[in-house]
């Protein structure tokens, strides 16, 4: 049985490699100083989205991303590694969303996609780390949801098992399709890159981009339709003004500081046997470890 | 995450040399691929993005799990159970990266699924996958073996095999036997023709890297009562068909990733491979000149790496209140380092180019007559190919031993232990001038380059180029030992005496090398002035080298041979 797949994802700034020049003077995040990579946790969720097709012959994976014109660049990141084809939902409307309105864009955008037999995407998104977006859009499609996901088992009968991570063990569920799936950065690292697929898509675009590239670039595009990738607006997918960006965001900033950490409480141990057992047994205790 | 291939600017200026226009344009020919392959090139820059965007994704695999696997592959090596060979955990991953990332076979055409790439950009990929693991580059690296089926087999032999390869099977070349290291013309294991024309194997192969491959390249004897060279011929052994265990694995000192195997071999079934008889004097020696070039690549990444792990180690630690980089004797072993690594580079690549063209022209020669320009200019690089693969693979290997040794040296007391890379580098490097023929033979293949002046006008050829005003002294330096060099040689065969040449060899090679080496650096300073440092410091290394054989050859009267027991 093949599958329709889609995989949520997202450009995010790389907070990993925070430089001095991170954040900007009023608390916001200086986007020019950090690069823009693949939020780690889609490319898990996408690794299992592109073992689902290694197993289910004649599958499609289509990854969706709202964001910025340039967001176009993770899509061919995922084509690079095995994705199908791409949409980037961006409108200069959708800007400022905070979960909920952009649950609501990319519920919109798939109800306008058709058919599908599960939604993939990472956990969270590194830079907002709320894990919110992948449940509500399950809330807002009426689709059930498995969140914590490390390994999808399989996929027989309309029904799918999937291994969940959790705090103090693993449980694997059953869900029927279609439903939502957000995958853990414990799963299964995504595949790299692979050379032919880089060659073959390295011109993909999006129809924002493709006026600024080479004329051969433009003649391969024209002559191979998979190297277009979609680029839909607001109101493409029937989006309601009110629900979507700033106006359609109860959440508001109120202010960012900075935290820094600093040790208190401190106890001292001597090199001591008895002294260390007891220090376990309390840290046991309260379950800061076991 | 580090990428190998983007953090080493050095890297993209050599894939960058202007005599790579020439390679491109005939390796695809004229891009006519574009029409029938979706990933094909359709011009010099679009082929040139191609092998820039894979060398990235080459070095981020390298950068990433590879090189983080390095050590714990070390640790747990190869492992041999039940007539099989078991790679260690993290080379299985390694290899399914690769195979992912469709890596293998990006020498061969595309008819058969490869990646149609020059020998150029390949070796580069070797380089950075030696410096990411050394003994992993060897499983890696023998798909090149793909290269001597493709020239040697028939069409329906390639169209079996290549395919396989470039999907990710390994290979294996398995010619040393436990009485035939050096002197392949002793081989014994016994081919045999059976009624129907099939041939069967039976004997026992030794030191085999990655002998429970699944593509076998054989060397045997297939006609019974020789014994020399002209008796064997080149076999292919498929594992799908069975006939072959691992006996053993060695238990070896450095790249312990790469099983090294004892074969035994019981009416295994094979196939003849291109005409009885060629298999050493043709297709082994082209499948070793192949292999001697991946020696040199995986050299030049082993002193990638000492250098980069000495440079670091001297950076941090300190002593006396400052960093240990900051004490000249420190310092010049660094730039020195960096040097020897520059110089093995420049020559590697220089003839990757050479190897690139002459192989071009014959593969254009399997489809179409050449014309008499191409002939003479496939002759001529054949002839600079065969004059450089000894003096880049001998060179670089001893340079890369020296970078690890110094490796150690800059870590001090710790660099004894085994909490730091540099002694597994140290280990791993030892190999590199003794397999693929030792130092020793490649001397013995060079040598006749010196003596029939290949060297010598290779080196002319450098010397007619201009250099920038700023690098005359050097470029006036290099002149001067050439001379030495001609003095040298002059005295040597003046006395026409082939022990003497013999002993003298090794001296004579490394002179036209140093020399070779520090013109190639100077042309690399020409077009990048971040070369100019190095191109310096390497020439002030040659001179003092070239100075010391020249002294004693100068020096040595050839009555004193019988105090070395010659």
């Amino acid at each position: 049985m093949s599958l329709n797949i889609i995989v949520l994802a997202k450009q995010v700034p790389d907070t990993r490699n925070v430089g001095k020049d991170a954040m900007k003077e009023d608390g916001t995040i200086n986007r020019a100083a950090l690069p823009a990579i693949f939020n780690p946790e889609d490319l898990n969720a996408l690794e299992q989205a592109l073992r689902l097709k290694d197993t289910h012959p004649g599958s499609k994976v289509t990854i969706l991303t709202m964001g910025l014109p340039r967001a176009a660049e993770i899509i061919r990141e995922a084509i690079f590694r095995g994705a199908d084809a791409g949409i980037v939902l961006t409108d200069r409307a959708l800007g400022g969303a905070d979960t909920l309105a952009t649950s609501y864009s990319l519920a919109q955008a798939v109800k306008k996609f058709g058919k599908y037999d599960i939604i993939l995407g990472g956990r969270q998104a590194i830079d907002g780390d709320t894990a919110q977006v992948g449940p509500q859009i399950a809330e807002k499609l009426g689709l059930p949801q498995v969140t914590y996901a490390e390994e999808i088992i399989s996929v027989n009968n309309g029904k799918v098992t999937i291994k969940r991570r959790l705090e103090h063990g693993v449980e694997t569920v059953v869900a029927p399709l279609p439903c939502v799936v957000t995958v853990n950065g414990s799963a299964a690292e995504c595949r790299p890159r692979n050379a032919k697929r880089v060659m073959k898509y390295k011109y993909a675009a999006s129809t924002s981009e493709v006026a600024n590239l080479s004329d051969i670039a433009k003649a391969r595009i024209q002559a191979n339709p998979e190297l277009n990738i979609a680029e839909w607006s607001a109101a493409f997918v029937n989006a309601d003004p009110d629900q979507i960006g700033l106006p359609g965001s109860p959440t508001k900033v109120k202010a960012i500081e900075n935290v820094v950490f600093t040790a208190k409480e401190s106890r001292r141990l001597d090199n001591d046997d008895n002294q260390i057992e007891e220090l376990i047994k309390e840290l046991i205790a309260n379950h800061t470890i076991g | 995450m580090a990428n190998f291939y983007t953090d080493n600017p050095n890297l993209k200026h050599h894939l960058n040399h202007p005599l790579m226009h020439k390679i491109v344009e005939l390796r695809e020919r004229n891009f006519s691929d574009a029409e029938k392959f979706d990933y094909a090139p359709s011009n010099f820059e679009d082929a040139m993005d191609n092998y820039e965007k894979v060398l990235e994704i080459v070095g981020e695999i390298c950068g990433g799990k590879i090189a983080e696997n390095a050590e714990g592959v070390d640790h747990q090596g190869a492992s041999c159970a039940d007539g099989r060979a078991f790679y260690a955990d993290g080379t299985v991953e390694n290899l399914d990266l690769c195979r992912k990332a469709g890596l293998m076979g990006m020498a061969m055409p595309r008819r058969f699924g490869g990646l149609n790439f020059p020998i150029t950009p390949y070796i580069m990929a070797a380089e950075i996958v030696s410096r990411a693991d050394t003994g992993f580059e060897n499983l890696w690296g023998l798909q090149d073996c793909a290269e001597t089926l493709y020239e040697f087999g028939s069409e329906e032999q390639r169209e079996k095999y290549i395919p396989r390869v470039c999907e990710g099977e390994t290979m294996s070349m398995d010619l040393t036997e436990p009485d035939a290291g050096s002197d392949l013309q002793s081989v014994m294991l016994k081919a045999s023709q059976r009624e129907d024309g099939s041939w069967v194997l039976n004997g026992v192969k030794r030191f085999i890297t990655n002998g429970d491959s699944d593509i076998h390249l054989v060397l045997a004897r297939s006609e019974e009562g020789t014994k020399d060279g002209r008796g064997l011929s080149m076999f292919i052994y498929d594992k799908r068909n069975g006939g072959v265990t691992v006996r053993r694995i060695e238990n070896k000192m450095g790249i312990k990733g790469s099983p090294t195997c004892e074969l035994v071999y019981k009416n295994a079934p094979a196939e003849l491979c291109g005409s009885r008889r060629m298999g050493l004097i043709k297709y082994v020696m082209a499948l070793m000149n192949g292999a001697r070039l991946g020696i040199a690549a995986q050299s030049v990444g082993v002193s990638e790496i000492a250098y980069r792990e000495a440079l670091q180690y001297a950076k941090e630690r300190r002593q006396f209140g400052k960093a240990i980089i900051e004490f000249p004797a420190v310092a010049e072993m660094l730039a020195v380092m960096k040097a020897k690594l520059d110089a093995s580079r420049a020559l590697l690549y220089e003839t990757s180019r050479f190897v690139d063209m002459y192989k071009i022209y014959e593969d254009i020669a399997r489809e179409r007559k050449l014309d008499e320009n191409e002939r003479a200019e496939m002759k001529h690089y054949t002839r600079l190919a065969d004059a450089l693969t000894p003096l880049a693979k001998g060179l670089g290997s001893e340079y890369c031993n020296q970078n690890a040794y110094d490796c150690i040296q800059i870590h001090g007391g710790s660099g004894f232990m085994k909490d730091y890379a540099c002694e597994r580098i140290y280990r791993d490097a030892r190999i590199t001038s003794i397999y693929e023929g030792t130092t020793q033979l490649q001397v013995v293949a060079a040598i006749r380059h010196v003596t029939t002046g290949t060297y010598r006008s290779l080196i002319d050829s450098y010397a007619q180029i201009e250099y920038p005003a700023e690098l005359a002294p050097v470029a006036n330096s290099l002149k001067e030992l050439t001379a030495l060099f001609d003095n040298a040689l002059a005295k040597v065969t003046d006395a026409n005496d082939p022990k003497y040449l013999d002993f003298m060899a090794r001296r004579l090679v490394e002179m036209a090398g140093d020399i070779i080496m520090a013109y190639l650096l100077l042309q690399d300073a020409k077009t990048d002035s971040s070369f100019c440092n190095t191109a310096l410091v390497y020439a002030k290394f040659a001179q003092a080298e070239v100075a010391r054989h020249s002294d004693f050859i100068a020096n040595f009267d050839p009555a004193q041979l019988s105090a070395y027991g010659i």
